[in-house]
């Protein structure tokens, strides 16, 4: 191997991904910034800087009801997706049936297809049901692509273990429900995490879908929508935006920690490139059939 | 199946039918599958396929001019508008094309970053770069545009400084290119995602096999990763290729005089013209690209690495 | 699934077209009754400002639940949701509110229980757009007119005519509303520069006077940096120096002098479109009494007044002068309350495009026929 070729190469990626985290960062540094602009016109470069707006986000009502709305719908819909993307990763993965391969289909389809489709569908249907809209259309609405999050890290996850496990532990006297919790739901657990979290970002910033499927009820984007339509107050959405960025830092960390450790079947640490790779596809690499 | 430690819990009364169930549901693996399908299944079927279904059956009727309702006379004129007029094909074209490049622009920005935060990062910074990665999906998608309006205007951000370093400006900020930046940018956490997952799944021993073999660096990156992280990178189109066809808001936003989306079309008769059979038969294009989009990926595997 | 599919259609079919038209005559309250507690409104984002919603909420025990609209007609579709009955009132502009009553989804309302009305200026009382048949469907809540905005650095000598938005001179730097009813404003010039085409009213358009109109916003459109659709984009825009000039409404003006940017608008000798709200109770309300109590507190003087400089527009009171200007001194001259008449005009009103010309004949183009035009013209 050239090795000096590889450290151009190694310094030409290192580079590049910096560059690739200004990209990212640059825009969000910016609504931080401009959470303290004096004034309500969004214009370069700043006019002043002050804190005025803070406090009178914070106070603004409508604003902490629909950032509650936003919390309670995306926990709902969560939820939802958790139980039921989990069910359909298990059905899919251990048993072999007509139309399975349909199923993971299905499932995409309302990531897949545009948000105003599924908003536009689901408003008919709920209006021709004379269902009202309210905080249960909204998390329908939501858990209909949030489903496909879970299912798909489940699934995935599911993949790379082992089903001789299953069988190891009904032979050794465990009926379905223990095997259940003590052998399948750990090893699957953090990609249901990891999937949670992605549906719960889903939700919590989904905006097109919910303008169909709700109410007069604000989320926080449709709260949002609103106050950058008026023009009045457009810094408080910076606020809004700031304050929910500092607070999802932690959980996010938290997240990738989890997802890191892949469970039952985790061979020891190694060299740097060999426990880096996923250590469980060594295994599931070696025993089945590639996917 | 002796008695074991595993069975201390519960009577005996109760370990025994749960027994018989959970051995009966072993055997018969298509109940299982049944009773842990019928949920999700019910929830989709009913309410999310059959809405989906009437919707598009409306297609085929049209809207009364004046009160607004929904007159159920089947007919094709929908259909034939959008096929004849130039400029529904003009937007649709538009529409396609302009995700085409961003999928492919993020593709391209997302594979050598992946590849460093999979392969070469240390720990540490690999717990930041995916922070990193993830915030902007947790930051409101519209506040974000609305920076990039900031850096993007005549006066903004970006020529200034383009003004500072010497050059002239550039007019980009109501416009096709303006929307493909913007769009690149927000969907690009889509893309890296899958395609980090990808890579991080390649076993080391496949790239100590093809150095064995005599491969230098960009040969075995070709010939021995690609082909394995495809799947992630088809993973991350899907995403990236869906979610710009669909997007309305975007053109609305950063686009200019001639920027309309189909999704721009199709909520201007919804919510403009209240004419939901024309949207309805307009949204039958993003649903048969996405459609033949999505049977392809899953041809190449694009499923299991999403 | 073709079960479930053909269930649907045939409950599409038996519950027949939206709204009906059964509701008509009279069933007109003589009092207000007890309030339910509750009142759904669909609103134009900025009328249910904590500032006299509150009050309001307080003395009469109806918690306001408002859901922002960002248009007209996305503001139809709200009002048939849930079968009519989800929302109890809408603050419809001229734009839509036929189309409301034509729809049956709105009621006629007893003006005698809102005080308010008898001080509106006349021309609001019983305005065509929400009386029909001596029934009004609704009062006349607000009103403004579509200005031209410029920019006084860039657009030296002070334009008097619509035609600086068509100047390519402008090259670039024009901006107009994201609205198919956008037409209009292209007619009323039209009807001035163009008098053989016989456009007597903007909105009562013949297919050849339509396509008229369209061409010239064909030739427009190279000119244009982008359509406006929200009042804070084209604020942005001329912030920004991505634009100088435009048709505007007096809020971006106020908002971009506020910010310190030099701009003037004004209404140019061709007159101008303007835009007239009417708060509209739905015909299936759930709660008609807080409805009733939310007409009769929006019409006062004093509420009027704090609309009107909020969202800087002017009031159908004609009491509302004296408080606008206590509140911001000279504003009731500013917004002409102090002499409507001929002010008033000066404005052709919003009204639905139909098929009948209002003389007799059926050949007027209506609104699904502008708004495909619209789009093809921006293509």
């Amino acid at each position: 191997m050239d090795s000096s070729g590889t450290r151009i190469s190694r310094a030409a990626l290192a580079v590049w991904s910096a560059l690739i985290v200004l990209f990212l960062m640059f825009p969000i540094l910016l609504i931080a910034l401009y959470a303290f602009n004096s004034s309500n016109v969004q214009s370069w470069p700043l006019e002043g800087l002050s804190t005025k707006w803070f406090s009178s986000t914070f106070h603004d009502e409508a604003m902490r009801e629909a950032l509650w709305l936003s919390v309670r719908a995306g926990l709902l819909a969560t939820t939802i997706a958790i139980v039921l993307g989990s069910m359909a990763a298990f059905a899919v993965h251990r048993f072999r049936f007509f139309g399975r391969e349909t199923i993971s289909f299905l499932l995409v389809l309302p990531l897949a297809l545009p948000g105003i489709i599924t908003g536009m569908a689901l408003n008919s249907f709920f209006t021709w049901g004379t269902v009202n809209f309210s905080l249960t259309t909204i998390v329908i609405g939501h858990a209909t692509f949030c489903i496909v999050t879970v299912y798909n890290n489940a699934l995935a996850r599911l993949r790379r273990t082992q089903t001789s496990l299953v069988e190891a532990s009904m032979d050794l006297g465990a009926d379905g429900w223990q095997t259940f919790r003590h052998v399948t739901l750990p090893v699957v657990a953090t990609a249901l995490v990891a999937g949670g979290l992605l549906a719960f970002a889903l939700s919590f910033d989904e905006v097109v879908v919910t303008t169909f499927t709700a109410g007069a009820q604000n989320t926080l984007p449709l709260w949002i929508f609103g106050n950058i339509r008026l023009g009045h107050d457009l810094p408080q959405t910076n606020v809004v935006v700031l304050f929910v960025i500092v607070v999802t830092i932690v959980p996010v960390t938290l997240a990738q920690r989890l997802t890191r450790d892949t469970g039952v079947l985790r061979v020891g640490g190694g060299g740097k490139s060999g426990g880096r790779a996923d250590a469980s596809t060594h295994v599931a690499v070696a025993a089945e059939p590639a996917p | 199946m002796g008695a074991t430690r595993a069975d201390a819990a519960g009577g005996p009364g109760l370990r025994s039918a749960r027994r018989r169930v959970s051995a009966a549901l072993f055997r018969r693996s298509w109940l299982r599958a049944t009773l842990l399908l019928s949920a999700p299944g019910a929830w989709f079927l009913l309410i999310y396929l059959a809405a989906l279904a009437i919707l598009f059956v409306s297609a085929f009727w049209r809207v009364d001019s004046f009160t607004g309702d929904i007159v159920h006379d089947w007919n094709l004129d929908n259909f034939k508008t959008i096929v004849e007029s130039p400029t529904y094909r003009t937007i649709a074209f538009r529409t396609i094309g302009i995700a085409a490049a961003v999928t492919i622009t993020d593709a391209l920005l997302a594979i050598p970053f992946a590849y460093f935060a999979a392969r070469l990062a240390p720990k540490r910074l690999q717990t930041v770069l995916f922070v990193i990665v993830l915030v902007p999906l947790w930051t409101s998608y519209l506040v974000r545009v609305y920076a990039w309006r900031l850096i993007l205007a005549h006066d903004g951000i970006l020529n200034w400084t383009l003004h500072k370093l010497g050059f002239g400006g550039v007019d980009i900020a109501y416009s096709n290119w303006a929307m493909w930046v913007v769009f690149s940018y927000l969907w690009l956490p889509f893309m890296i995602l899958p395609v980090w997952v990808a890579f991080e799944r390649v076993p080391a021993s496949f790239l100590e096999a093809s150095a064995d073999l005599g491969a230098r660096g960009w040969t075995t990156f070709r010939r021995v990763l690609l082909p394995m992280v495809l799947p992630g990178i088809v993973a991350g189109s899907i995403f990236t290729f869906s979610l710009t066809l669909g997007d309305f808001i975007t053109p609305t936003l950063v686009g200019g005089a001639s920027s309309d989306f189909i999704g721009n079309v199709v909520y201007g008769s919804v919510g403009i013209a209240n004419n939901v059979p024309f949207a309805a038969a307009f949204a039958t294009i993003p649903l048969l690209v996405m459609g033949v989009y999505l049977l392809v990926a899953r041809r190449m595997g694009a499923f299991e690495a999403l | 699934m073709v079960v479930l599919a053909t269930l649907g259609l045939m409950s599409i079919v038996a519950c027949g077209g939206g709204g009906d038209n059964s509701s008509t005559t009279s069933n007109l309250p003589t009092s207000i009754g007890k309030g339910e507690g509750e009142l759904n409104l669909i609103a134009w984002e900025g009328y249910t400002e904590p500032e006299w919603v509150k009050p309001f909420e307080q003395q009469t025990g109806c918690k306001v639940n408002a859901k922002y609209a960002g248009s007209s007609d996305e503001m139809v579709t709200l009002m048939r949701q849930g079968g009519g009955s989800q929302y109890d009132m809408v603050s419809a502009s001229g734009d839509a509110s036929l189309r409301l009553i034509r729809g049956g989804d709105v009621a006629p309302v007893n003006v005698a229980l809102v005080p308010g009305w008898q001080d509106f200026i006349p021309q609001l009382k019983s305005p065509p757009h929400n009386t029909v048949d001596g029934k009004h469907y609704g009062v006349s809540l607000q009103w403004g007119p579509n200005t031209l905005l410029y920019n006084t650095r860039d657009v030296t000598t002070t334009p008097t005519s619509w035609s600086t938005i068509y100047d390519a001179r402008y090259k670039g730097q024009v901006t107009v509303p994201d609205n198919p009813i956008q037409i209009a404003d292209a007619a009323l010039y039209l009807s001035r520069t163009r008098p053989e085409l016989g456009i007597r009213d903007p909105y009562e358009l013949t297919e050849d006077q339509l396509n008229a109109a369209v061409d010239l916003l064909r030739q427009q459109r190279p000119l244009i940096k982008k359509y406006w659709a929200l009042a804070s984009d084209e604020i942005d825009l001329f912030k920004n120096g991505d634009a100088t000039v435009g048709a505007s409404w007096p809020l971006q003006t106020i908002s971009l002098q506020g910010a310190n940017v030099p701009v003037k608008d004004l209404i140019p000798r061709e007159g101008t479109t303007g835009w007239a709200d009417t708060w509209m109770l739905s015909a299936n309300a759930r709660h008609p009494n807080c409805a009733y109590a939310w007409m009769k507190w929006i019409s006062t003087p004093r509420v009027q007044a704090q609309q009107a400089l909020s969202f800087n527009e002017t009031p159908a009171n004609a009491k509302a002068c004296s408080y606008m200007d206590d509140m911001q001194r000279g504003s009731c001259a500013a917004y002409h309350l102090n002499e409507p008449a001929s002010y008033f005009s000066s404005i052709s009103f919003w009204r639905t495009p139909a098929k009948d010309c209002g003389d007799g004949s059926q050949d007027c183009t209506d609104y699904t026929t502008w708004q495909q035009k619209w789009t093809e013209m921006k293509g």
